[in-house]
């Protein structure tokens, strides 16, 4: 399973080690790390800490993608979050409970996407669209459209703290990914969801609960969003509604579809979306380190994407495949791998 | 038939105003909520009309054109006294002007301007960006005082007017000081989460020692920056300088908390001004010149921040 993994997400590795190379040949300091004033510091953690919004997003994105649906509301589901948190934590809530009503506030917008979709049979990109462009609204009414700041220490170390000199995000959303990866993988939720994603009717008729599963793909979705939301805002110390989270739900898209994951649903790799968001902020952490002037900056990120979508898409990847096959020594260990090999290529195309 | 009818309703309206100085009617048509600056701006305009006995008809247009047209078009059908727009855009706003116009009622434009003839407003209250860069680049040259500094920059929004305008006023201010450079210059979006991305970059590329002052576009990115300067083990405000615009509330408690070491003002009492200019037309017709800057004041340390803190915290920024 850990070699078909490895094999799964080679491109993505080999993607990620050419952006911090040239991360690299900007700025030669870029993998240095070192201990300073209780924390680990460096390039190399602030691209895993920023990454941390991203990557918590992609998690959730990448399962409701395998459905074949798309969740649009998760950059406002942070903005709400982030003013949840906040409002309770100003209110004089413990900063657990303040946690814990963000959270309940993701699920409950995850619930709402979910039932819009599963029960109501709206298309996703509607019914997730609708809590994009009203989701902000709600935040601006919880903030008074003002930046709402608070100084709890207990909520500011979420997203600005460290636990064992690593900076919380970090750790945060690498248990995010191990604990869904585990759930998904060691069980057969997995296998169903894929199965949805693929064809719902036959699913149905094979008796998966696609309903409930549906929902609970948007649901841990919402979920995602909610602590991404909080670790944004505890970051900076207060709950800015009209920028948190902005443009957010794109990124995570984009994570997902670095990481491999076709839009047309079926199968998919978490691990493969989470390389994808370090790729995404080893772009940015690129963009920043360069010191080119800013009107580049988009223009740098767009030309970085689509030369990796581009080495991505079936027919280089079917081009590259061939172009090895004609080479002699590769041709010589073919015969045992070509089976499984092939496959994977089909089912993600 | 109309043109009579017209002319019957202005000088209906003409006549109260002549006869009273006070009680007049004003429609703002404020552009929505962007911003905290902007909320602050509306909380303001209804303060100053309150103490100078001005009903206000205060119109939210939810960033949207269409909606300020409506809205202007709706003051001048309930026969206002004056119109204060906060314009959305530029261009487009001819014929509605022109309609306020024929029936008599000035307009005046507040915190941004417009592609128009300007027979179509009365003036506008604007503060001057480019100004606003160069009262903090001659801040930062007589507070290091010749010596050695290297800059870093956080900017606004790409391409957006005050991030170009303050960028340019401020390398006017400096352009004659050797001893200043910017020596990186990258945008934070305005947002205090960019301002402290890009600064957590900063300090690790330049190295923190090797930065002497900041300066931001707006309070908000030095806000998030002071936090990243504190977290690589610095202190804001000693080690590296700060400088930034807009006097937020927020940049006072740094201030006073010798965080952050100043701000030039982007005041929102645009109203203030405008009133002013209102009463005196009122009063014996004295029309106001075509533009009218509003104070680009500076505020340091040595100001009394925590009063200035208190005095801002509930206008809505």
């Amino acid at each position: 399973m850990m070699k078909s993994t490895l094999r799964r997400v080679t491109p993505q590795i080999v993607i990620l080690a050419l952006v911090l190379a040239a991360n690299f040949l900007v700025f030669p300091g870029f993998f240095h790390v070192e201990f300073q004033h209780g924390r680990l510091f460096g390039n190399l953690i602030d691209v895993l800490n920023r990454g941390a919004p991203t990557a918590l997003l992609a998690t959730g994105m990448t399962l409701v993608i395998a459905t074949r649906g798309i969740d649009l509301s998760v950059g406002a589901v942070m903005a709400i979050a982030g003013a949840v948190a906040a409002s309770a934590v100003t209110g004089g809530a413990h900063w657990t409970l303040a946690v814990l009503m963000a959270l309940a506030a993701g699920a409950a917008c995850g619930l709402w996407n979910g039932l819009l979709v599963a029960i109501f049979r709206i298309q996703p990109i509607v019914a997730t669209l609708v809590l994009m462009v009203a989701g902000r609204g709600i935040a601006q009414l919880l903030t008074e459209g003002a930046i709402l700041t608070f100084n709890d220490p207990g909520l500011i170390r979420l997203g600005a703290g460290t636990i064992a000199a690593v900076p919380t995000p970090i750790w945060l959303w690498i248990a995010v990914a191990c604990v869904t990866g585990l759930v998904i993988r060691r069980s057969a939720l997995g296998l169903l969801i894929e199965a949805v994603g693929i064809n719902q009717t036959s699913s149905r008729l094979a008796g998966i609960n696609a309903r409930v599963l549906l929902i609970a793909v948007y649901l841990v979705s919402g979920l995602c969003a909610a602590l991404a939301g909080v670790i944004v805002a505890a970051d900076i110390k207060g709950a800015d509604a009209n920028n948190a989270g902005l443009w957010m739900e794109l990124d995570a898209i984009l994570a997902v579809v670095i990481g491999g994951n076709s839009l047309l649903g079926g199968r998919f790799s978490i691990t493969a979306s989470l390389l994808g968001a370090l790729i995404i902020q080893g772009v940015n952490a690129l963009i920043l380190l360069s010191g080119m002037p800013v009107e580049f900056n988009l223009v740098i990120k767009a030309l970085i994407i689509i030369a990796i979508l581009v080495i991505q898409s079936p027919r280089v990847r079917h081009s590259l495949y061939l172009l090895r096959a004609s080479t002699g020594p590769v041709l010589r260990e073919r015969p045992s791998r070509a089976a499984p090999r092939t496959r994977p290529e089909k089912g993600q195309s | 038939m109309t043109i009579l009818k017209s002319l019957l309703a202005s000088a209906a309206i003409l006549v109260p105003v002549v006869a009273m100085a006070e009680g007049e009617t004003v429609g703002f048509s404020q552009i929505g909520s962007e911003s905290g600056w902007r909320a602050a701006e509306t909380t303001v305009t209804k303060q100053q009309a309150e103490e100078r006995g001005i009903t206000l008809k205060f119109a939210d247009a939810q960033q949207k054109q269409e909606n300020q047209i409506k809205a202007i078009r709706g003051f001048v059908a309930q026969g206002v006294d004056a119109i204060l727009l906060a314009p959305v855009v530029a261009t487009g706003w001819e014929d509605v002007l022109e309609e306020a116009k024929d029936a008599d009622i000035p307009v005046i434009l507040l915190d941004r301007n417009i592609d128009a003839p300007e027979d179509l407003y009365m003036t506008a209250v604007t503060s001057d960006q480019v100004h606003e860069g160069m009262v903090a680049g001659n801040w930062l040259k007589e507070a290091v005082a010749g010596e050695e500094c290297p800059i870093v920059e956080l900017q606004g929004t790409t391409g957006s007017s005050p991030a170009i305008s303050r960028k340019k006023g401020f390398e006017e201010a400096i352009a004659d000081a050797p001893n200043l450079k910017i020596t990186r210059s990258q945008t934070g979006d305005f947002t205090r989460a960019q301002g402290k991305v890009v600064m957590e970059s900063f300090l690790k590329s330049e190295g923190g020692a090797n930065i002497c002052a900041l300066y931001a576009h707006n309070d908000d990115m030095a806000v998030g920056a002071i936090q990243a300067i504190k977290e690589a083990g610095l202190k804001p405000g000693e080690d590296i300088k700060i400088v930034s615009i807009d006097s937020v509330p927020d940049i006072h408690l740094a201030m006073k908390a010798g965080e952050a070491n100043a701000t030039v003002e982007l005041t929102p009492n645009m109203a203030g001004p405008a009133f002013d200019v209102l009463e005196a037309y009122w009063k014996d017709g004295t029309m106001p010149p075509k533009w009218i800057q509003t104070e680009s004041k500076l505020y340091t340390s040595d100001d009394d921040n925590a009063a200035i803190y208190e005095s801002k915290k509930d206008l809505g920024y």
